[in-house]
């Protein structure tokens, strides 16, 4: 079974298009990494992945439930990682975690044992307590990650989770979302503008101007070039 | 169940932050208060009213602006909680809150009862604080307002979140408070009773006798001489309702609210 499938999906905003007839399919367990420049549609796709908009135009099916038809299952199989903090600064990640875990539904002992879970899949168990003012931004999105995965979603999507962090922490969070997908099963669709946090083996959707440019396996697509050259070749032209 | 785990956790995190807000509690408190305490006095002098219902003996100008001054408490938290949406929103956990497998209507309405709870917290610190300076109500009528201030506050409420789906940018709260707050408060029965009113403008009169905020005003009045006033209730409570389908409409995905923002 799939783990997210698109199909001929549409969006304008009035008379700006923002997504031209997009379909692709990520296998359930599968690191997905979505490439395209600012203006090429990721945070449009991602307001109709997480329904924030409806779809105007095809399908969006999240591990076999129809957002359209069966939202509430759908939306209950998603994880997110918006670009935007979302944690309140002022609460400690415990707090921030308890409050996410209530919206989804988990209370009482099954969250204090499935926020433990998931601060410890992310290596930030000793942080629990801190307020999130006090962490660093790579911890921030440790907690952000953790904060997405209290409800055991199938399907993870980050919309270009390492805006502002350092290289190394960069780096250290995309093998930590890549280590979700090989050793959990979660399927994930990172959005990114950046190609080094894109590996050889990953699969990858190259967005530009709303279209598909590109969909396989990342060594596949860049053959000998380098992919950040390649990348700036597709959407050479873009804003 | 689910929907009342998340009911609590949400109406927990708007009563912590408003506790960590100090400063927005004070000021909540202190607004109301200068109108009492300053502006009443300077007033009633000026201003003689004559014996209405729900008055049985003559009043002076403090115990009629009482429950004008809790309408606008919660007129100002109302339109406060649409600003902390807004801020939410453009933070990022608004559409967080959205993205929650539960039905947006309850989402909304988790908050529109977490805000209404703080208002009506405002309010009898309000009154507890009117009362140490001397303006007193029937005991019983401090416990039978608190249906009135439950409807007006989700009235209230529901407004703010139908404005806050329209409001794009933060800064456009002061238009709101122009053009919102000002106009229902002065343009209501909360400071001068509408036979006054009716006296000076029969425009203004009408304008004041069409705003539901001067139902709101009237339903909290009688409630606290314990008088049924079902006008009053029945119009704020269709307002509420009125308002809440606004907000929901305005939250609906497939007007998409985000949209405002490209």
């Amino acid at each position: 079974m799939t783990g997210l499938d698109i199909q001929n999906l549409s969006f304008a905003y009035g008379d700006k298009v923002a997504l031209k007839n997009v379909s692709f399919s990520i296998p359930r367990g599968t690191f997905t990494a979505l490439l395209g420049p600012n203006g090429a549609g990721k945070s449009t796709l991602y307001a109709l992945l997480t329904r924030l908009f409806v779809t105007q135009e095809g399908s969006i099916s999240v591990s076999g439930h129809s957002l359209d038809h069966n939202p509430r299952k759908a939306l209950g199989e998603i994880g997110v990682v918006f670009q935007q903090l979302t944690l309140d600064m002022d609460l400690t990640v415990n707090q921030n975690l308890r409050y996410f875990a209530a919206l989804q539904g988990i209370s009482g002992k099954a969250a204090h044992a499935r926020i433990a879970q998931v601060l410890a899949q992310v290596n930030m168990s000793e942080r629990a307590n801190e307020t999130v003012r006090k962490l660093n931004g790579g911890h921030r999105r440790r907690a952000e990650i953790a904060r997405s995965l209290i409800h055991n979603p199938s399907v993870l999507l980050l919309d270009e989770p390492t805006v502002g962090l350092d290289p190394q922490t960069r780096a250290s969070i995309t093998d930590h979302v890549h280590d979700l997908a090989e050793t959990h099963g979660i399927t994930v669709l990172w959005a990114t503008h950046l190609a080094d946090e894109v590996r050889d083996t990953d699969h990858l959707i190259i967005l530009n101007k709303g279209e598909i440019v590109d969909d396989g396996i990342c060594g596949d697509i860049r053959k000998e070039h380098d992919l950040a050259s390649y990348f700036i070749a597709q959407t050479s032209g873009a804003k | 169940m689910i929907y009342f785990i998340a009911l609590n956790a949400i109406i927990k995190r708007e009563a912590f932050r408003f506790v960590q807000q100090r400063e927005r509690f004070v000021a909540a408190l202190v607004r109301p208060l200068i109108w009492l305490l300053v502006f009443a006095a300077g007033f009633r002098a000026a201003l003689g009213l004559s014996i209405a219902p729900p008055y049985e003996t003559y009043i002076t100008y403090e115990v009629y602006i009482v429950p004008g001054l809790c309408g606008m408490i919660m007129l100002f938290n109302g339109m406060q909680s649409s600003l902390s949406l807004v801020y939410d929103r453009e933070m990022g956990s608004m559409r967080l809150l959205l993205t929650s497998p539960l039905p947006r209507w309850w989402l909304l309405t988790c908050k529109l009862l977490a805000s209404t709870s703080i208002s009506i917290l405002q309010v009898y610190c309000f009154l507890a604080i009117a009362a140490c300076f001397g303006t007193v109500f029937p005991v019983w009528g401090y416990i039978s307002i608190l249906p009135a201030l439950i409807v007006v506050g989700l009235m209230l409420g529901a407004l703010g979140l139908a404005l806050s789906s329209l409001i794009r940018k933060l800064e456009n709260f002061a238009g709101v408070m122009n053009f919102v707050i000002f106009p229902m408060f002065f343009l209501s029965s909360a400071l001068y009773p509408l036979w006054k009113m009716a006296e000076s403008s029969l425009v203004l009169y009408w304008i004041c006798a069409v705003n539901p905020f001067t139902y709101g005003v009237e339903f909290i009045r009688f409630s606290l001489y314990l008088q049924p006033n079902a006008g009053a209730a029945a119009i704020s409570i269709s307002a509420s309702a009125v308002f809440m389908i606004g907000a929901i409409w305005g939250y609906d995905p497939a007007r998409g609210m985000m949209k405002s923002k490209s």
